[in-house]
């Protein structure tokens, strides 16, 4: 009985949580150091991208639908640029032993990502990444408009509309 | 006045267990599992603050069922700003590659090692950044008896010396101690009270041209682990490689000497870790590839692996018409080269050992070949195939099994029916004559445009030399996802196994029954 209790008031939070909240929407990125994929100690206020558009994504090099999804993204990337300036901001949260092969897989990749690394997963903690792929859309204010988990073909084209929305406004 | 913002993250799984005694699911006196949590977090302006409760009524199998029980297991309060940073409360940190600290959370290991106490991160200029921490490890519902204390620094020479933000080598040096103290109370063996570490590391890139090295030495640290003795620790880390679009290789070796460092020296398995000892081979994905994951052996190992990736170029004879992608890894971890002392009533060093040489005892060996290809807009796969040989003795710690050879092949296939429907489906197959003999597997899962998906997988032992074990493992899978919420639900047995993330396992029992996960964040 006690059991049941437990589990219908998480589940009463995690229902209002849908009903009340809106996600990550209306937070602002927060704060806090985090290293390029390189090892270089940066910060995340670099997450900007003079008032345009920025996506973050957080990945793994072990997540397959993740490399699904930035392969798909890549190939758009440059026409992205050229119609909402976006600049997109890919967050590794491999563990330990996989950041050192980060820069390498994404070199072979030949990616025009930024990337970053989040081994100690603070950064992923705090913008609350439960599962990956997760892609958040971010306005020119700092401020998360859009986030969706897990990535299904064609899944890119609804970060685009999202990317033509926060330009539209202008 | 800054506007506070207040954001946060829920968890909830939970499975019905059935007695199942042909596959070892046993009965559950309260019927059903359920791991959960809700974390809260405040940020306004440069303050920060949180807490996270946890309830486990009781723990699903397989972990800790010092776990059983709820109550808040994380709180912090933070001020940061550009160059100074403080916590009090949890925190979770890690000193380079972890080799004498990492605090951090895995969930789903049921490993929180989180440091209660303070810590200080401070950029003493451009190019050079300290932090500072102390404090006691989480401990289930408790604290670590053992006080953990460590400082690092880093140096981006680029950032700091004049003149050579433009030079295209870059070079990161960084160091650290941790030490930790516990009252020396063990009455058969003099133990010592402060037990020390020690790490350094350099981290150069050029261009394509990357190199990682970091070498940690502990003081003598007996323990429960080690069966006390009194010699040091040692472990060695060395990653390189070369990259460039389209090609890349990289080469790791490590050697691991007695580096189990605990805040208490009687605990076990993965209880008050302060370090993180990482592992060569890669973690697995693929169900039948996930049976003999590789565990790092703290007490001692050598590894060695090499990985290169080529992707065979759009409009070649092999790489059709959207390029081909092929991934050769080779690993091996074997014993180190050590000379018993027998000196258990003396000195009690254990043993010797010869870092030039190689064991011929192997934990591990591992070559995998992958190749990803994309047929059409509708149609891509990857194909791999894993050769391995396995140490259970070693590995899983259970005695009479040596070293299983398997070869493993796998097909994964991703099919666009419709422009927001997909079928993914894959086909694997284990073949091993020893252990529990041969498996096959079959999963096929449908998405419903981006948020709802079904699906059914088999996994069947159908070689195993018992033919009352020749059972299938099926499970059926529901779900919804909408932004950060994603609902799972199932039904069906689960064969029992081990899980492993980065080197570090848990069991995981045999069930048989309904599950539900449940995962949101706002």
């Amino acid at each position: 009985m006690k059991q049941l209790k437990i589990a219908i008031v998480i589940l009463s939070g995690s229902f209002s949580s849908i009903l009340y909240a809106q996600d990550m929407k209306g937070n602002k990125v927060p704060v806090l150091p985090i290293k390029t994929m390189n090892g270089i100690l940066s910060s995340t206020s670099k997450f900007s991208n003079n008032g345009k558009p920025v996506v973050i994504d957080f990945w793994a090099t072990w997540c397959v639908p993740c490399i699904m999804e930035l392969n798909a993204i890549a190939d758009k990337y440059d026409y992205w640029q050229k119609e909402t300036g976006v600049k997109i901001f890919i967050v590794s949260v491999d563990t330990v032993h996989n950041t050192t092969t980060v820069a390498s897989f994404v070199k072979n990749k030949g990616w025009r990502y930024e990337v970053y690394v989040d081994p100690d997963g603070n950064f992923q903690e705090a913008m609350k990444v439960m599962d990956t792929p997760c892609t958040m859309v971010v306005d020119g204010t700092g401020k998360i408009v859009w986030m969706h988990n897990s990535y299904n073909e064609g899944d890119e084209e609804k970060v685009f509309e999202e990317l033509k929305k926060l330009t539209a406004k202008k | 006045m800054n506007e506070g913002q207040l954001h946060g993250s829920v968890e909830i799984d939970a499975q019905t267990y059935t007695r199942d005694s042909a596959i070892g699911a046993p009965a559950v006196p309260e019927k059903m599992g359920l791991n959960s949590f809700a974390q809260l977090d405040y940020t306004n302006g440069k303050i920060s603050a949180g807490v996270r409760y946890e309830a486990y009524e009781n723990a699903l199998l397989g972990y800790d069922a010092r776990y059983n029980g709820q109550g808040i297991a994380y709180k912090y309060l933070r001020f940061a700003d550009s160059t100074f940073d403080v916590t009090v409360g949890n925190f979770y940190e890690q000193f380079g590659s972890g080799l004498i600290l990492r605090s951090y959370w895995q969930y789903q290991l049921g490993v929180d090692n989180s440091i209660d106490g303070v810590r200080l991160r401070y950029n003493l200029c451009k190019g050079i950044s300290v932090k500072g921490i102390i404090g006691h490890q989480r401990y289930y519902w408790g604290e670590g008896t053992g006080i953990v204390r460590g400082i690092d620094g880093e140096i981006n020479l680029n950032q700091l010396l004049p003149g050579w933000d433009s030079v295209k080598t870059k070079i990161i040096l960084g160091g650290s101690f941790v030490s930790k103290y516990q009252v020396p109370d063990n009455t058969t063996y003099n133990v010592p009270g402060n037990v020390g570490a020690t790490a350094g590391r350099i981290t150069i890139n050029n261009g394509g041209f990357s190199l990682y090295s970091e070498y940690a030495y502990k003081i003598n640290d007996p323990s429960v682990v080690n069966n006390y003795i009194y010699k040091p620790g040692q472990a060695f880390l060395l990653r390189t490689g070369y990259s460039t679009k389209g090609f890349s290789f990289s080469v790791s070796g490590e050697s691991i000497d007695n580096m189990s460092f605990k805040s208490d020296r009687t605990a076990v398995k993965n209880d008050l870790d302060i370090n993180y000892l990482p592992t060569l081979p890669r973690d697995e994905t693929y169900q039948l590839a996930q049976i003999y994951p590789y565990a790092t052996q703290p007490n001692g190992e050598m590894g060695v692996d090499a990985e290169v990736r080529y992707t065979l170029p759009k409009e070649s004879l092999f790489g059709g018409k959207y390029g081909t992608e092929l991934d050769v890894e080779i690993a091996a971890v074997n014993a180190l080269d050590t000379t018993n002392l027998n000196d258990l009533n003396t000195t009690r060093q254990g043993y010797s050992v010869n870092y030039f040489g190689v064991s011929d005892r192997i934990y591990f060996n591992n070559t995998t070949i992958e190749l990803k290809h994309k047929f059409s807009p509708k149609f891509r796969m990857i194909l791999q195939y894993v050769d391995e040989a396995y140490n259970k003795d070693v590995i899983q710690q259970e005695v009479g099994y040596g070293i299983i050879h398997c070869n493993i092949g796998i097909f994964d296939g991703y099919y666009r029916i419709t422009s927001s429907n997909t079928l993914h489906f894959e086909v694997q197959e284990l073949e091993t004559k020893k252990d529990q003999g041969s498996w096959a597997f079959g999963m096929a899962e449908m998405n419903f445009g981006s948020n709802w998906f079904v699906g059914a997988l088999d996994e069947y032992n159908y070689g195993n030399p018992i033919a009352s074990q020749q059972i299938h493992y099926y499970t059926l899978t529901g779900g919804y996802t909408h932004n950060a919420l994603r609902i799972s639900i199932g039904y069906g047995k689960t064969r029992s196994g081990i899980l492993c993330v980065g080197g570090v396992c848990r069991q995981i029992p045999a069930s048989d029954g309904f599950s539900i996960s449940i995962t949101n964040s706002f």
